[in-house]
């Protein structure tokens, strides 16, 4: 089967100046979890903001299932972005509709439920809810589509370790074995177990693609150290 | 619970071990049903594929089976369990017997300090 998303010589510049991606190739295979690491500035928010058809390349090509990123791609693709796009005065039960009647892959029952399981009461008001009770709620409403890439920008920045366990669990029990997810995120040591795979960005670039089980085997390190190592200031 | 994983050595060789120590003790019994791939790895809290590859790992040295029809089972032949058994036991006392080495003892002054305190230990 072809790959789900493949990405080539991807340039991205924001006003002719600031090279945000320079030249980047990558391939998505289907079926993986993959970890989007890099530090602040590397091109992490770029990259997914253009698979996601939010911004449009300078130079290069995305296909996402031999697509570029448009009305299908979005279909497919399931994105949690790093700020909440919903409106404060919505109630939790509003938004569940609102995304059933928006993606014909949501399933609305499988989010009551781990709503129900967080103690979160859908008839709340979402600026009534902590930071981090909001990001759950959103969480649960992106993996709550049967989508075939999740893409999930920082996921659990600010939630707490034991809700950090729950949302993993959530992530590993809900996403069915042919879709991929792909996250970014600096907690790395916190998510490093149940990736497949690293992507390393540096200045717009690709320094490293690697499977993690590889890379322990090879250097003899956690995903964790190395990065700090690469990434040293 | 979240088992306790080192990050910085392959996760599915830590997961063989575990399980394999699982089925030694008596926690799953020969011939018992394991749980699927996808409910051991939410379980560990690891990524599904890494599970997958421990149990192909497992299978290999004949520990577990596939049925087609039954899903995955711990072997009924006692001997290979408790070669297992044993090799896990000769690591262990490798580690004991290098750090105990580390530490200055000779090989006598181990089997004493040993027979001392696994005397309390039958005790308690």
């Amino acid at each position: 089967m072809e790959n789900l998303v493949e990405i080539k010589d991807l340039t991205k510049q924001y006003q002719k100046r600031i090279c945000a991606l320079q030249n980047l190739s990558l391939t998505i295979p289907r079926g993986k979890i993959i970890g989007l690491l890099g530090p602040n500035g590397s091109g992490k928010s770029t990259l997914i903001k253009l698979v996601n058809g939010l911004l449009t390349p300078t130079q290069g090509e995305i296909l996402i299932n031999g697509q570029k990123p448009g009305i299908e791609s979005k279909k497919v693709i399931s994105y949690l972005p790093e700020r909440t796009y919903f409106h404060n005065s919505m109630k939790i039960s509003e938004l569940l509709d609102f995304f059933f009647d928006f993606y014909t892959d949501f399933n609305r029952e499988r989010a009551t439920q781990m709503l129900a399981s967080l103690q979160i009461d859908t008839g709340a008001m979402l600026k009534t809810l902590s930071k981090g009770t909001k990001e759950k709620v959103q969480l649960i409403l992106v993996m709550s589509r049967d989508a075939q890439l999740y893409i999930l920008d920082e996921p659990i920045a600010g939630v707490d370790p034991a809700a950090r366990d729950y949302i993993l669990r959530t992530i590993l029990t809900n996403y069915n074995p042919e879709a991929s997810i792909l996250l970014s995120t600096h907690l790395i040591s916190d998510i490093e177990n149940i990736l497949d795979e690293v992507i390393f960005l540096k200045n717009g670039s690709v320094v490293l693609q690697s499977s993690v089980e590889d890379l322990r085997d090879n250097v003899g390190k956690s995903v964790d150290t190395y990065f700090r190592e690469v990434f040293s200031c | 619970m979240a088992w306790n994983l080192d990050s910085d050595r392959p996760i599915y060789a830590q997961i063989v071990e575990i399980i394999q120590i699982q089925i030694v003790s008596g926690l799953y019994k020969p011939g018992d049903k394991l749980p699927s791939v996808r409910e051991l790895a939410a379980v560990a809290s690891v990524n599904p594929n890494t599970m997958q590859r421990a149990f192909a790992e497992l299978e290999r040295s004949g520990l577990i089976q596939t049925q087609r029809t039954t899903g995955r089972t711990v072997t009924t032949d006692q001997s290979l369990i408790e070669q297992i058994r044993q090799s896990l036991a000769r690591e262990q006392i490798e580690r004991f017997l290098a750090q105990m080495k580390g530490l200055g003892y000779s090989r006598d002054a181990i089997i004493q300090i040993l027979d001392q305190l696994s005397s309390n230990y039958e005790e308690e």
